[in-house]
């Protein structure tokens, strides 16, 4: 039961990427592929949390934490840069 | 791994999926800038919190005892969506990106008599 709950999420998880690429290209404007971006690495944490699941390990668990970590920063980067010209005021 | 944990768990990642999923979804969908926010930071947040609770319990009932990693990235994720999200609609106003008329509500970035040419600061704060 829990292997195929496992194929249905990757499934879920893979169309939800699929649909963020979609709107990192089509995106009209750039806060639009900022949050796709945004978007973009909460579901990779998804999927690598996933693959913990599906290889019985817990050793990613810290990359997660380093995805999460980075991704926030360089939002918050990207969105200072847009607002204020500057990051580092 | 009893039945009933295994059956909690299952339910726990396939939630998380279709959250994800959701989220994705209205972010792809939906019309407007203002409108497509609202789809990834509340739905997308939720369902990575319900698929690390899932892999927590996995984890415990697998090894005995309680993890705090996953709970750990859980709570970053939780503390940091919100802000991410006021930044991204800060910058929308910042940029004065179009709005369909179904978005309601006229913050003051957005009024013509405020904003005139260029953007100007809020009264009070400023845009930082």
């Amino acid at each position: 039961m829990l292997s195929i709950a496992l194929y249905i999420t990757l499934a879920l998880v893979v169309m939800a990427l699929l649909m963020n690429l979609y709107r990192l290209t089509v995106g009209p404007d750039l806060p639009d592929r900022v949050l796709a971006l945004d978007t973009m690495y909460v579901n990779s944490i998804a999927l690598i949390v996933l693959l913990g699941l599906w290889l019985n390990s817990k050793t990613y668990f810290e990359s997660a934490l380093l995805i999460a970590m980075l991704g926030f920063i360089s939002t918050v980067a990207v969105c200072k840069y847009i607002l204020r010209g500057d990051i580092i005021e | 791994m009893p039945f009933l944990v295994e059956a909690l768990i299952s339910l726990l990642l396939i939630a998380g999926g279709v959250f994800v999923f959701i989220g994705s979804l209205g972010m792809a969908h939906l019309r407007d800038f203002y409108m497509r926010l609202h789809g990834p930071t509340k739905a997308t947040t939720l369902g990575i919190g319900c698929m690390l609770i899932a892999s927590m319990g996995y984890f415990w009932s697998v090894d005995g005892k309680p993890d705090i990693q996953e709970l750990l990235i859980t709570l970053f994720l939780f503390i940091t969506a919100p802000v991410s999200a006021h930044l991204l609609a800060k910058t929308g106003l910042h940029m004065q990106l179009k709005h369909s008329q179904k978005t309601q509500g006229k913050p003051v970035e957005l009024r013509p008599e405020e904003v005139g040419e260029k953007p100007v600061p809020h009264p009070d704060k400023g845009h930082g």
